[in-house]
């Protein structure tokens, strides 16, 4: 693994991680995150849709006029996006039905554009792949991390299975829309926290 | 589905809000809510373009897309409309109502990628509505997200001087404040319900 290859990843993954860093994307975050197996489709959607677009967009970099390039990246996403949603509506109709319009809503995630306008524009195909999957991967893993507390919270399991027995009592407002604000503003505030830290040791700049 | 349009427009507004229920729109409310006059044209302006999207949108979706049996190609002509309607609108009101362009100007181009306005049109597909209960939906839905826009604002209008944890500062302290808005309207429950 080179120098650029793994700045790419952490990157993607944690430094510019584009939910606790730059607020993007949020909308998708806070409405699938009550079940950790939706977030985890979610994010395998995602990932998959940053990945390709970003490649595709990569590629026809030199091909694409520059006013127009807003909306040749908007068509080849959701082009993508499509392909998710067919995908789903085939194989796994039930967890279509739960996601409903979210899957849909994928277009308007200011990841992807954010991340082909700024690096897939830029960068050659083989990198804005990667930068694709690693930015698609940060975005899944708050997802997890969200669902986990208020799955196991507001349900008492985990990927459906009960973990906390029968004596558990479900905090509902987990589930509810105000627990996702809380659990949203409770992670950025954690993330916050943990980079300011870095950068008084000289690390990291925020 | 055999729901009143005025129920769905009040339900639209109040238990089924766009920001509070269903998390649209959320990038341009914690971007823009800092100022009440600002919040206001927004408002404004996305209830406006979300009105007329959801209108063609419902028509293009019934009398094209099903005929031709490209139900999946929506997403695509969804977004095609929203952004050609923005962009047409833009360049009318340039045109004929100057001060109106200064007052919504900047904030036309944010609202083509307002997730807000898809997910109303992906809503209305989901949910099966008619044509007028598309229409209340669609205004429903804008007056609803203004009003949330517009209370997030003056709320943070008045606390902008108050001490919080540092970590807390921008976007954590405005999503708890939507959130504990949140838990405010699901005291409307009780009234309508849709879904």
């Amino acid at each position: 693994m080179n120098k650029k290859t793994k700045s790419i990843i952490t990157m993607g993954i944690w430094q510019d991680n584009a939910i606790f860093r730059q607020i993007l994307g949020i909308c998708s975050a806070l409405a699938v995150t009550n079940l950790m197996i939706n977030s985890l489709v979610m994010g395998l959607g995602l990932i998959f849709v940053t990945a390709f677009s970003e490649l595709t967009v990569s590629f026809l970099r030199q091909y694409t006029p520059k006013h127009i390039r807003m909306m040749v990246q908007t068509l080849i996403i959701s082009a993508y996006v499509i392909m998710v949603d067919i995908f789903l509506k085939a194989f796994f109709p039930a967890m279509s039905e739960a996601l409903g319009p979210y899957v849909g809503l994928i277009i308007t995630n200011c990841i992807i554009m954010g991340r082909c306008e700024s690096f897939a524009q830029k960068n050659p195909p083989g990198y804005a792949f990667l930068d694709g999957m690693a930015s698609g991967a940060g975005y899944a893993i708050i997802l997890l991390i969200i669902a986990f507390v208020r799955e196991l919270l507001g349900f008492g399991s985990l990927f459906g299975i009960n973990i906390l027995g029968e004596s558990w009592v479900s905090w509902t407002l987990m589930i509810m829309p105000p627990g996702a604000f809380f659990m949203l503003a409770v992670v950025i505030w954690i993330s916050k926290n943990i980079f300011k830290e870095k950068s008084e040791n000289g690390g990291v700049k925020v | 589905m055999e729901i009143n349009p005025i129920v769905i427009f009040f339900a639209a507004i109040f238990t089924n809000n766009m920001i509070l229920a269903n998390f649209l729109g959320m990038c341009s409310f914690i971007a823009v809510s800092s100022d009440i006059k600002t919040s206001f044209s927004l408002g404004q302006a996305v209830t406006f373009v979300l009105t007329f999207t959801t209108l063609i949108n419902f028509i293009v979706y019934r009398y094209v897309l099903i005929p031709l049996h490209l139900e999946y190609m929506r997403f695509i002509v969804f977004i095609i409309v929203i952004a050609a309607f923005v962009q047409l609108v833009e360049m009318i009101i340039d045109r004929y109502f100057q001060t109106l362009y200064y007052a919504l100007g900047i904030f036309l181009p944010l609202i083509t990628v307002n997730c807000a306005i898809l997910g109303v049109s992906l809503f209305m597909v989901i949910r099966d509505y008619s044509l007028i209960q598309s229409v209340a939906f669609g205004v429903g839905s804008g007056l609803g997200w203004m009003l949330a826009i517009v209370a997030m604002a003056g709320i943070r209008q008045k606390i902008k001087n108050n001490p919080f944890p540092k970590g807390l500062e921008g976007p954590g302290i405005t999503l708890i404040i939507t959130g504990l808005m949140a838990l405010a309207f699901i005291g409307f429950s009780g009234i309508v319900q849709i879904q």
